[in-house]
């Protein structure tokens, strides 16, 4: 279904996370690796958070995953719903759910990842519901 | 009996104000570092520590100690956002107690209403920051971050509204005692359930305050505590500790209480059940229900029962919570309640809380802050109070 969107903002981006971004504008969603402990980590960085290792590797998400949590913006000019994706890879990230009747978002949904383009030329994952 | 402590809060002080269009920052530092002293009986010439946090304009301390006229050698400008000030409580228990200072001034000022801030809007904290460029485009305002939090608590344990707006009217039965807090009026289950949804499942009742004003603690090792008398109270254990966002394993059904709760008691060598009062910070509802889970006053998930029926009504239920009213009806200086839960404790301590709300034999109390984000990272701390003769 169609609805209006509110516009993305541009994300902050450096030299850590170039990358990703640069994927996305691929519509492709990344994550990192760690080679040191073989954990994946989100939100991505040059050096491993579970283990402090320096030898960190992008990889190509599947792109799926399952609602943990989300809110509607109620009282936004445009209402919107920020979300919590768990992803298949076992990484939870915040994201917005678009594409779906904003009453009918659930925990646990099957989502999978898509992407919108930024108020400037980035482009931004977001998730919608997998069709049944 | 009397138990042993290596600091006392002697002075405490809430500003009155609550729109400060014709103040500045500075200033209700000021009149709050004022009021502090003068409550404990003490000049500015006697303090020689000074604690802020981020709302202080300037360089750390730097700025707001020249313009008291402060002379200081100890400071501690540690910035957890709105726990920051019981992060400084336990701060200032161990400069005084290692010998670095002996009267510690903490203060607290903020004007966001008059400067029109709303709950809708993002909040930045600055460009370098390495988690914002995967979270600000996808508009995490206060108020989602948070219904997250109770949407995810609702999913896993069936926490109910209902249950979440017990929390607002338990806090509106004590603001109708307060001459100061800006929601007066008692609400019912219904009022909050059925005010307008802001971010679901959080309704506008669900959610604090936008207040100026701000606030002050003096905190004196147990010599000067002596000179200025018993309406010192003690300070008996203290716990802090930051959750984040754990590298992408997140749980959004607890808190960092979960964590600065057992080090404040253990600390304090209490229990949960050993206390007469709470200052729990209330942000949202969902705030304060997860805080009690986490700090042991009921079993995790549990919170919504816990709560309920009026179970945080001073003379009412079991555990009295905010009696001032707190941040959802009384005032959130800067959006920074931490100050006002340990001034609303100390007060309880002392019995000069309003008599229809103060808690009878009021000996052990407990002041939580949660400041940053609970649904994404945040910095928890926890304070353990005694009256004077604990
Ligand atoms: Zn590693």
């Amino acid at each position: 279904m169609t609805r209006i969107e509110r516009s993305y903002p541009e994300p902050s981006i450096n030299l850590e996370t170039e990358r990703y971004w640069q994927a996305a504008k691929d519509g492709v969603l990344l994550l990192k690796k760690c080679n040191d402990c073989g954990k994946t980590h989100f939100y991505p960085r040059a050096i491993c958070p579970h283990c402090l290792g320096g030898d960190t590797e992008w990889y190509e998400a599947s792109g799926r995953g399952r609602i943990y949590t989300y809110s509607v913006m109620r009282r936004a000019a445009t209402p919107y719903a920020i979300a919590y994706v768990t992803l298949d890879e076992g990484v939870t990230m915040m994201t917005n759910i678009v594409e779906c009747d904003l009453d009918g978002i659930e925990i646990g949904q099957e989502v999978e990842v898509t992407f919108r383009a930024t108020e400037g030329d980035q482009a931004l994952p977001v998730f919608r519901p997998v069709s049944s | 009996m009397s138990r042993a402590c290596q600091a006392y809060i002697a002075g405490v002080y809430e500003h009155p104000t609550r729109k400060a269009v014709d103040k500045t920052i500075p200033q209700l530092h000021a009149e709050v570092a004022l009021g502090a002293l003068r409550d404990a009986g003490l000049t500015k010439d006697d303090v020689d520590g000074y604690f802020c946090a981020g709302d202080a304009p300037g360089l750390g301390g730097l700025s707001m100690a020249e313009y008291m006229g402060l002379d200081v050698i100890y400071t501690d400008t540690t910035d957890t956002g709105g726990s920051s000030y019981v992060v400084h409580v336990g701060h200032a228990v161990e400069a005084i107690a290692a010998g670095r200072c002996s009267v510690a001034l903490v203060t607290l000022a903020g004007r966001p209403r008059a400067e029109g801030v709303t709950t809708l809007g993002v909040r930045d904290y600055g460009g370098a920051l390495p988690d914002l460029g995967f979270e600000k485009p996808y508009g995490p305002a206060i108020t989602n971050l948070y219904a997250m939090a109770a949407m995810r608590h609702m999913h896993e344990f069936g926490t109910t509204s209902e249950q979440l707006a017990w929390i607002k009217v338990a806090a509106s039965h004590h603001a109708q005692h307060n001459e100061h807090a800006m929601l007066r009026d008692v609400v019912t289950v219904d009022d909050v359930v059925n005010s307008p949804m802001i971010a679901d499942p959080l309704h506008r009742l669900d959610c604090c305050v936008i207040s100026d004003g701000g606030g002050a603690l003096v905190i004196v090792n147990p010599e000067i505590a002596k000179t200025v008398g018993d309406r010192c109270v003690k300070i008996l254990g203290r716990g802090e500790a930051i959750k984040h966002l754990n590298a992408g394993q997140v749980d959004l059904t607890f808190t960092g209480a979960a964590k600065s709760g057992p080090i404040a008691f253990a600390n304090a060598g209490v229990t949960p059940a050993d206390i007469d009062y709470v200052s729990i910070y209330d942000s949202f509802t969902i705030t304060v229900l997860e805080t009690l889970e986490d700090l042991g006053f009921c079993e995790k998930g549990r919170g919504g029962t816990f709560v309920a029926d009026g179970n945080l009504i001073s003379g009412v239920g079991k555990l009295p919570f905010n009696s001032d009213g707190g941040g959802l009806c009384n005032n959130h200086p800067g959006n920074r309640g931490g100050m006002t839960k340990v001034i609303e404790a100390t007060r309880q301590l002392r019995g000069e809380a309003h008599p229809a709300v103060q808690v009878a034999d009021c000996t052990l109390a407990l002041a939580h802050g949660t400041g940053g984000n609970i649904a994404t990272r945040m910095g928890s701390a926890t304070v353990i109070l005694g009256s004077n003769d604990a």
